[in-house]
């Protein structure tokens, strides 16, 4: 068998839920390459969040297909091809911190030892050593949510799929994990499927967007995010950066200024 | 050390302080007011009887206790059991689940005598099983509801990860339901008590307590059926106690008790 091309390769998909009256997506077509950090940004109700989770195979498309890694989605969710992440940290409360962390390599038979090891290896590329035998509620929110990316990377997925995993953090902690993010793709080796609602987050983060449009949702259009790594607290003031933060906004409110442009310019 | 002897202090000494001064107005109004034995002796004659009577009423005391403790365990595990069928297979679970809470609606203690022609007047079983079948839906409500009341991305995560229904039973649905559980467990443990006190008063060997408490007050020894009915709140109140310990123990970890206690 040959290696894929693509991690995640999602052909014609649809979805609709109450029996066909809500359509959420519509003929989506997307490839994700090996090493891309693609983020998905819309407007709410675009549907990015459920694109994210037919990728999981934790929901069903109602046509189409999705693989992920040269297979069917529920063949890789079985073979444990990706880690996710969401918006909350949805840690378990009667585990510790590092317990947590191992929960997956429980899952996967792994050893007492190979999981301590591992578990510490996490916790190191995370920046929460010292923090093993806490529990979560003793962890602010930006910290239960490095535990959360600790946990989904400890059996080393080839995926990372992340549903606006920084949504509910203030600014500061946003931009910090933003980095630390980054930081943990390139030492991971991993492809990010990252869904959220922020431009900046996206341009700042990403090498590819994928601007999404509502009722039904479709792709509107991909932008490639050109900007050099590593990105640092500078990246965000180069003109470049906002050269690109203005085309994801302008291709955002595309459909409406074809409508209405003359609202638009009001508005500016 | 001492700031948490006087934390201890702090925190028991005003309930101790009500329970004294509530012991000793009655006291007092019983004594003012000249009440009548048969309506309401007094602290000072409930408690020598208690201590005359020691011996008969602690035997009294630990017989229906361990028929409440014996239907405690019998309607307990049931119910857990039957919540975790009920949870694992849905369809069973709505098709049952409305007769188990219009059960628990049932004033299921006038069941007692039945159980009593049923299992025998004299045999500790008669009780356990009222016991039992109090216990019973309490705790099958309360852990049918820890159950099924997971956070759903909590499951989803269990699903990426491709576990089963088993792991996901015992990794993340029994673990999250043990504070509903133990809600279920402490009502059941008052009700256990209750269950088998009312059982005796319809018949039972006359060294049980209820039994005690029933013909003491026919014959008009007031102050033994006020020790009787001391005997059985301090052995409920001990039960209680112990399941909220067991509690302490197993669900430390719950960040809402954390809250309570304001820490």
């Amino acid at each position: 068998m040959s290696v894929p091309e693509s991690v995640v390769s999602i052909r014609d998909v649809s979805k609709s839920f109450v029996n066909g009256q809500v359509q959420a997506l519509e003929d989506i077509a997307l490839e994700i390459r090996p090493r891309e950090f693609v983020s998905l940004i819309g407007p709410s109700g675009c549907g990015k969040s459920t694109l994210l989770r037919i990728i999981g195979d934790l929901i069903d498309p109602s046509e189409g297909v999705v693989e992920v890694n040269g297979k069917p989605a529920s063949q890789a969710r079985r073979d444990h091809d990706y880690g996710i992440v969401f918006q909350e940290a949805v840690l378990y409360d009667w585990r510790t911190v590092s317990k947590n962390i191992a929960l997956p390599l429980e899952l996967l038979r792994w050893g007492r030892e190979k999981r301590t090891q591992r578990v510490n290896e996490m916790l190191r590329l995370v920046e929460l050593e010292g923090f093993e035998d806490r529990r979560p509620w003793e962890l602010s929110g930006g910290m239960q949510q490095r535990v959360a990316i600790a946990r989904a990377l400890s059996f080393d997925p080839s995926l990372l799929l992340m549903d606006e995993p920084f949504g509910a953090l203030d600014e500061m902690t946003r931009e910090r994990l933003n980095m630390e993010l980054l930081r943990i793709w390139d030492a991971s080796g991993s492809t990010i499927v990252f869904v959220t609602h922020s431009i900046a987050e996206a341009v700042f983060l990403s090498t590819r967007v994928v601007v999404m449009s509502p009722r039904p949702g479709q792709i509107a259009d991909l932008v490639d995010i050109d900007l050099p790594y590593p990105r640092t607290a500078e990246t965000r003031e180069e003109p470049r950066f906002f050269e690109l933060v203005t085309g994801v906004r302008e291709r955002l409110a595309g459909r409406g200024a074809q409508v209405e442009p003359e609202l638009l310019e009001d508005a500016t | 050390m001492t700031v948490a002897l006087r934390r201890r202090v702090v925190d028991w000494g005003p309930p101790l302080l009500v329970f004294a001064l509530g012991i000793l107005s009655w006291q007092l109004l019983v004594v003012a007011f000249n009440v009548q034995e048969f309506l309401l002796p007094k602290p000072t004659e409930i408690a020598r009887t208690l201590w005359d009577e020691r011996s008969s009423l602690w035997h009294a005391g630990i017989y229906t206790f361990k028929e409440a403790l014996g239907g405690f365990a019998i309607g307990s595990s049931l119910a857990i059991l039957v919540a975790l069928v009920f949870a694992a297979f849905r369809p069973f679970g709505t098709a049952f689940m409305p007769f188990a809470v219009a059960a628990n609606a049932v004033p299921i203690i006038a069941f007692a005598p039945i159980m009593n022609n049923w299992f025998g007047l004299l045999n500790p079983f008669s009780k356990m099983a009222i016991a039992a079948v109090l216990c019973f839906f309490p705790v099958l409500i309360n852990m049918l509801r820890g159950l099924t009341s997971v956070d759903p991305r909590a499951i989803e995560l269990m699903r990426s990860y491709a576990a089963g229904q088993t792991s996901t039973f015992r990794r993340v649905r029994i673990p999250a339901s043990l504070p509903h559980l133990f809600a279920g467990l402490k009502i059941a443990s008052v009700l256990s008590m209750i269950g088998a006190i009312v059982g005796e008063y319809f018949g039972g060997p006359i060294t049980a307590l209820g039994v005690t408490i029933l013909n003491a007050s026919a014959y008009t020894n007031f102050s033994l059926a006020w020790a009787g009915i001391v005997v059985a709140s301090a052995f409920g109140i001990l039960f209680y106690s112990a399941v909220a310990f067991a509690e302490r123990l197993t669900t430390s970890w719950d960040p809402s008790r954390r809250a309570f206690h304001g820490e």
